[in-house]
Parts: C-alpha cells; structure tokens; sequence
C-alpha cells in the first residue's frame, strides 16, 4: 500500500496474510470518504434496484427528474407478465413546488395514475430533499390508499441518510407493508419465497425451473417477475431462501419474526453454491423422495456443468481474476465459481460487504490477495495492475476501466449479458469469461 | 409488450411519464470533464455523483471520473460547507488535478449551501484551483446544468488583458467528442486560430493505451479558459445551449459573439464555415468544397427514397432544431419536434424551421415527455423516430425505425466518436437514416417485390 491511497481509506483495505492478521479485519459498512470517487450509490438506489423488479407496481419517484431519469429500465429484470415497472414516473419537482411544497403534486400525480391504469401497488420514493422541503408522503401516500382501495406505499429515501444498505432495508419494510394485511390466521404453509433473486436475464426462471422438476413449491419470488397478487401469498411458505443476503435478509430476518417462516441462506453461483442450496433446500422442506430426486438432479446437472467446464479450463490456467460487486455474498460465490474454473481471485471486493462477509472473503481466498471495501477507480488500478489480474468482474462504472487497463471484463451486475445463475448460469459465465478473455481483441493493444 | 401508453390523450399536470430529460448535474459533470486535468465534484450525496457517472460511463463507453461531497444526514442539517473542504483537500492530495469544478445537486441547493463562501474559506494548494456553480436539479435540464458550469468557469477564470489573442472562441454546445473533433477540423482547414470550450475529445473518446489516465490528454486547458477573455470573438453554437455563457463572458470581458444553430446539415454548416471564413478572412478551401457537393451529390441520388417521409425528432433542445433542420433541407417533414428541456425558445425556433421550409401539421414542444410523443404517434404515426436511447419502447411498440442521436445512448456503440455536425456529418446522418428507411422497405417487402438494386 501507500502511494495513492488516501489516509482514510487504509482501514477500508487488506491484504490477506494468515501469519499477521491483525485482528481488526477490514474497515467497512461506513459512509465513503468525502472527496473520493466512490463506485457506491444512496439509499434511494438501495430501495429501488430492490423493489424495482416488481412487474406492475408503479414506481413513482417523487423529487427532481433525475433520480427517475437515471433508474428507467436499467435493471435488466425480467418479468413474464406485466411491464409497467419499465416505464419512468415521476412528480418532476420544480422551483416552485420547491417553495411551496410538492405534497399537492404528488396527489395529483397519483390521482393521474389512477385516471390512466388501474392500478394494484404503488410505490412512492421520497428523494434528498422531500423531507428537507417538508412533504409528508406518509399522509399523502394513506390517503390515496384510502380513497382508492389500493397499496400506495411511501419508502422515505433521502441519499443522504446512510448507505445503500439503509435503502436495502427501506425495501424489505415496504414489501413487509404489501406482505402484511394479507396473513390469516391459521395458514397452512407449504413450499419456499425466494428472496434477492432479481430475474436479471431470467435467472429466477431458471431457479423456479429446479424446484419444479424437484417437486419444491415456489409461492412468490421476492423480487424478480414479481407482481402483486404472488406477492401477498408469500405468508403462505413454510421457508424463505435468501439469494442476496445483503438486500434482502432483513426481510428474511422480519418475516421469520413475524410471520414465523424460517430462513436459509443460498447461492445459485457456480455448480458448488447451486447444488449445496439445492439440497439444503430440499432438507429443509422435502420428504425423503423429494430429497432423493433433488440428489439424483444435482448429480445430473453437476455431472454436465463439470464436463462442461473441464474443457475449457485449460484455458484458464495461470489467469488471475479481480473482483468488484455490490454485496459480499455475491463476491463470496465468485471467489467459489472462479476456484472451480482453476482461477485465482487476486483482488476482491464489495460496496456494501457485511463484516461477517470479509471474514468468510478471507477464509477463502489465498494469501497475498488484496481485499477492499468500497474502493475507487485509481485503487483498483493500482491493485489489478500490481496483481496482474487478467479479468474484472464488475458493473458498468467498472467496465471502461478495466477495458483502458487492457483487461477482460464481465459484468455481474445489472448489465449482465446471459443469465449467471445455476447450471446454465456455469455454462453462460465460463463461456462468457473465456469469451473476454481470450478475444482476438487483445492482440492488437 | 412495452405498450402502456393509451391512445387517448389526457392532460397531465403533475405526472412526469418516461422523461426526455434529466438534471442539471450531470451536463455540469461533463461540461467539466471537457476540461484539462479537471476533477468534477458533486456536492450532494453519493448516488448523485453515482448515478451521473453511470450515466456518462453508458453514453461513451468510458471511465467517468468525478468526485462527491458524499453527504450525511450531519450534512443535510449542518450544511456541507465541512464536507466539501474535506473533499477539495483529499481530491488535491491523492487525485491531484490542477483545477476542482464543484457543482451543487437539489440538496445543496434546497438547504442553501452557499459555495462562493465555502471556496473563499478554502486551504486550496499552490497553483490549484476551485471553481464552482449553481445546477439545483428541480430547474432546467441538464443542457441547463452544462452552460451553468461553462459559466462557472467563466466566471471564475476568464479575464481581459489589454491584447487580444488573436483568437475565435468556439462554444461547441452539448455535443459528442466526435462532433467536436469535427467542429476543429473544420476550423484548422480554414486556418482559424480557436479556442474550444468545453472540448471532451480526448477525454471521453480517448484511445486504448494499455494505461488508465485519470487525465487523459485532451480538455481546454485552464489557461484557454483565462484567455476566452482575450477573443476576438465567441462562436456561440446552439442558441439555446451556448448562448448563456456567450452572455456571461461579453459581461465579464466584453468579447462580441456570434450565436449559431448547431451546424447540423447544409445551410448551418455553412453558416460556421462562413463565420470561420469571415474571422480567418480565408477562402474556403477546395477541399471543404468538395465535402459539400458530395454531400448534395449524395442528396441527390438518395432523395426519393426519403422525400416526404414524416419523422419524429426528440431529445435536447438545439440538437433537435439541429437535426430537424436538416430532414427538412432532405425535403422529409419533422412531424413531431419535442424536448424535455423547459425552454420556450425551443418552439418558437421550431415554428420558425416549420414557417421557413413551408411545411404544415408539424408539432413542436418543450418540457414534453415520452408518454406524450408515444401518444402523438398513436394518434398519428410517423415513418421514423430520430433521437435517444430511451424511444426505443416506442419503437417497438409502433414498430417504427429508429435512428439514434443524440444523449443519450446507452443500448449502442461508436456514436460517441462519429459527427453529425459538419458536411460528412450531414452525409453520416443521412446515410443512418436513409439505410433505416430502405432496410425497413426490405424487411417488409414480400419475396416477389424484394428489390437487388435500389
């Protein structure tokens, strides 16, 4: 370390080595530096990449245009009905509703919504200065709810107010708020939610497509191709699986509180992370001949995945990757995947890791491998270029920079070209990794 | 699918639908990287700064460097004069950029930070300096926040010594690299000595080198900027974009200027090369000659393939006039004209293009939306949509060609380095559009009126 790293930011940043950890771990889940060119996002982006995948509720972002303007249709979640989540709405705040408030606005712009569509679930987001000019969208929202018999729901998320993780959470309280009215007394509950899978090029599908064939019922997929007639059955589950656990197990943790339906934690990343998950599952809510089937299609799926990887991976030996994604479990999965592709991770790192995720981070990966929390453009520079990484896994701020670097690039994130999730997802991402990487491109740098 | 939008026509007066615009901060983010080792700087939270970045990094296919003041809730109540010093001061230690352009967000606005303040009370390093402007996100658009920054530089840098510097000014307005490259060309031909202000090309169309620049090469450079003072005179291109700083630098240091469409097609790219021709008292060089009458030449041989066509034109103010007035020299009718920037002055000049070409029916707004042009389409269809990524769901949904131009565009490559301004703009724009036009006339021909030769 050293040069070119800010003073403030040397907690944020550790290199494994298993003779002298010092014990502290790695500095994270603070605010960024003021000052840094930080990769991170607020907590509106937190609690709207997590309820955005929801088919056909109206996301209505109260606040100047922009924050509509920079989150329409860009999360590349699937539905297979309703497409009203990929159009923009907002109150478009102006100078004087700036002055004189936007609450009249907004009721305007909800009673508009109801004279076009019918419909079902809105969502209303507060942005930075909502509170600041003193709406009060909790009143608006409930008497829009009242006065038209529908789910209007206001999720306060200042930027400013913590991190995306705070967004996160504003999310899981507001599917909370959609989930809630619906639970009766005396359910019986039978089969899974799954939660933090976003249907980003259709991985929800392929998921919902295993517990099909291995007879495990899927009652609501929280978020992707969500709607909102699946979403309030979601009491009716026996368990939830929770993909991204940093969005979404808060709302995992809630619902086993208060609704009483435990939890597990799975990945559908790689042939190890999907075939543990499926089996856990298949333990937790299967009879003997459920988990019998489950065996038998893991070792199927398993078996091609394998083969499948096998021939290529001579084409990955001695390549080294980088790591850089949103949430730690994600990053936790892609260490896993990369191993069983013969490739070393040599950097990793997250926006938004829990401690716990750095622990499991460093558990895993060799000595010498640097590990960063909310990093920058000129830090991972520094560290793919000194770890000689051949490839970085990131997202779209990640991308031209790992291209000016003269290194190959997947994008793990919302710009996901093909679905990354289960047996196909292996396939897709080691296609799409030997793809990168072994492109005549690099020839001519 | 993709297929909200109702027929029917309702007047909205709260409800924004699929936006034809965005904020202020991110035109000041890139007016700002079109400067030489300049550090944008967000003075708001960090998903602003996020967001902008995201946004600029789609359009170009490039690292979009900028800082933020990241803001706390400490902040929102406080003021964020702390952060902001804090950020200058880590900015020039571990980035060092020789020149920070703060501009503010909705927040710093709303809660009334006061930056000329804040910079006054600044330990800036030797030699390095701090600029700022104002971009509250609920005025304006971000074509707004662009000539906000301009003007911030302006006024913070530009100055008039007793000698001129024998040099035009050219305001290039809210353009790609490529068109800028172009733009100087066009002057170095006619031997003009300019200064470009902003001037991304080198920045945000950087080549591949192996290495990552956080300060590429190209930028106007912070002595350009002092010396904008010392013009002969500013070309001012883009009325309702350029025009702005133009005004604040006659102000500040009483150089004339010259205010010009965007020189998209042939008569506004005449009148630049005229305007650089009158400035260098040069002749117009053969070569330029040429350009043009190939560029008639080819209007020629294409023409009946998109006389008469109707087109729906949208995205920012002067690109849209810029663009409109060219399918009109085509001879096609620009059915629909329609920003999402707040600014009258737009459709007035459209209902001037309209009034000139002699065409009738056609529809100019500004502060529109997408929702709305769909609905216009609906009601009355067009044969092509020219603009941005985000008329794509209208495409599909009326299963209308598009053509892009514009910012942004963020599902396609190479646009960003390509002109639409200048005579092999026009020829550029012209062939995208005409090869639309033929391709769909191919897709939908049945085998026995599929043509060879068209």
């Amino acid at each position: 370390m050293g040069a070119g790293i800010l003073e403030e930011r040397k907690e944020s940043i550790l290199v494994k080595d298993h003779c002298s950890g010092n014990g502290k771990g790695i500095q994270c889940e603070t605010q960024s530096v003021s000052g840094a060119v930080s990769q991170r996002a607020c907590v509106y982006c937190g609690a709207r990449v997590v309820l955005n995948p929801i088919t056909d509720a109206y996301h209505i972002v109260h606040g100047p245009i922009g924050c509509a303007s920079y989150t329409w249709d860009i999360r590349g979640s699937l539905s297979s009905g309703s497409d009203i989540y990929r159009n923009s709405f907002s109150t478009d705040l102006r100078e004087l509703d700036v002055i004189f408030g936007g609450e009249k606005k907004l009721t305007a712009a909800i009673d508009e919504i109801v004279a076009l569509h019918k419909p079902k679930l809105i969502f209303v987001y507060a942005t930075c200065i909502v509170g600041v000019i003193g709406d009060d969208i909790e009143a608006v929202c409930k008497a829009a709810s009242t006065k038209y018999n529908l789910c209007v729901i206001p999720i306060k998320a200042p930027g400013f107010s913590g991190t995306k993780t705070l967004g996160y959470k504003m999310a899981c309280n507001a599917i909370m708020e959609v989930i809630k009215p619906h639970v009766q007394a005396g359910q019986i509950k039978k089969g899974i939610n799954i939660l933090g899978d976003f249907n980003l090029a259709g991985e929800m599908w392929i998921i919902k497509n295993y517990f099909d064939k291995i007879g495990v019922k899927v009652v609501s997929t929280i978020t992707g191709d969500a709607s909102y007639d699946t979403l309030i059955q979601a009491s009716t589950a026996e368990l939830n699986i929770v993909q991204c656990a940093g969005s979404s197990t808060y709302l995992a943790t809630r619902m086993e509180e208060e609704l009483n339906i435990p939890y597990i934690k799975v990945s559908f990343f790689g042939v190890e992370d999907t075939t543990s998950s499926l089996l856990r599952v298949a333990q937790a809510v299967g009879d003997a001949e459920t988990l019998a089937r489950t065996e038998t299609f893991v070792q199927e799926q398993s078996k091609i995945a394998q083969e499948f990887l096998e021939k290529y991976k001579r084409n990955f030996i001695g390549k080294k990757a980088a790591i850089y994604v949103g949430g730690g479990f994600k990053a936790i999965s892609l260490i896993r995947q990369f191993n069983e592709m013969g490739i070393k991770t040599v950097v990793v790192g997250t926006q938004t890791g829990k401690k716990e995720d750095y622990d499991i981070i460093e558990s895993l990966v060799e000595d010498d491998t640097v590990i960063l929390d909310d990093t920058n453009p000129a830090e991972l520079e520094k560290f793919m270029k000194e770890k000689e990484a051949d490839i970085l896994v990131g997202g779209v701020k990640e991308r031209p920079l790992a291209y000016k670097l003269g290194i190959a690039f997947c994008d793990h994130n919302h710009e996901r070209k093909h679905a990354l999730g289960g047996y196909e997802g292996v396939i897709n991402f080691t296609q799409e990794v030997n793809l990168t990487m072994n492109s005549p491109v690099w020839r001519y740098l | 699918m993709l297929d909200l939008t109702p027929k029917k026509i309702v007047e909205r007066k709260a409800l924004r639908i699929n936006p034809c615009k965005t904020c202020q901060p991110v035109g000041a983010m890139y007016a700002a990287l079109g400067v030489h080792r300049c550090m944008p700087h967000s003075h708001g939270s960090q998903g602003c700064c996020s967001y902008h970045r995201t946004f600029l990094a789609r359009h170009f296919k490039e690292p979009a460097i900028a800082t933020t003041s990241a803001f706390t809730e400490g902040s929102s109540v406080f003021g964020g004069g702390s952060n902001v010093k804090q950020s200058v001061k880590n900015i020039f230690e571990i980035y060092d950029p020789d020149i920070i352009a703060v501009h503010t967000t909705c927040l710093s606005e709303t809660i009334g930070d006061d930056l000329n303040t804040y910079i006054q009370q600044m330990d800036i390093p030797e030699g390095k300096i701090v600029v700022h402007t104002n971009t509250p996100s609920y005025a304006g658009s971000h074509v707004n926040g662009f000539f906000n920054m301009m003007c911030g530089f302006i006024k913070y840098l530009s100055k008039a010594t007793a000698v001129k510097n024998g040099k035009i000014g050219i305001f290039p307005g809210f353009v790609n690299p490529g068109d800028m490259r172009e733009m100087k060309r066009l002057a170095k031909l006619l031997k003009t000595e300019f200064i470009m202000f902003p001037d991304t090309s080198g920045v945000l169309d950087a080549p591949m080198t192996g290495e990552y620049e956080m300060y590429p090469k190209g930028g106007t450079t912070i002595p350009e900027i002092v010396s904008l003072g010392d013009c002969e005179k500013i070309l001012a291109l883009g009325e309702l974009t350029s025009m702005e700083p133009a005004i604040e630098l006659k102000r500040k240091c009483e150089v004339d200027f010259d205010s010009l469409p965007l020189p998209i097609g042939i008569q506004a790219t005449d009148a630049y090369v005229m305007a650089l021709s009158h400035f260098s008292k040069q002749e117009v060089p053969a070569e330029l000659e040429e350009e043009r009458g190939q560029l008639v030449d080819i209007m020629m041989d294409a023409h009946a393939n998109f006389d008469k066509k109707s087109v729906a034109i949208y995205g920012d103010p002067d690109t849209v006039l810029g663009l409109a007035a060219f399918v009109l020299e085509m001879g096609m009718i620009p059915k629909y004209l329609l920003t999402g920037t707040p600014n009258e002055k737009f459709t007035t000049k459209a209902n001037a293009l309209f009034e000139k070409f002699g065409v009738t029916g056609c529809k100019a707004k500004a502060n529109g939306d997408l929702f709305e042009l769909h609905q216009w389409i609906k009601n009355d269809p067009v044969d092509l949509l020219l603009g941005t990524t985000h008329g794509k769901q209208i495409a599909k949904a009326e299963d209308i060609p598009l053509v892009r131009a514009g910012f942004p565009i963020i599902d396609r490559y190479v646009h960003s380095y390509m002109p639409l301004v200048g005579y092999r703009g026009a020829m550029r724009l012209l062939e995208l559009i005409c090869n639309a036009l033929m391709d769909r006339r191919d897709r939908d021909a049945k085998d026995e009126d599929l043509e060879m030769v068209m």
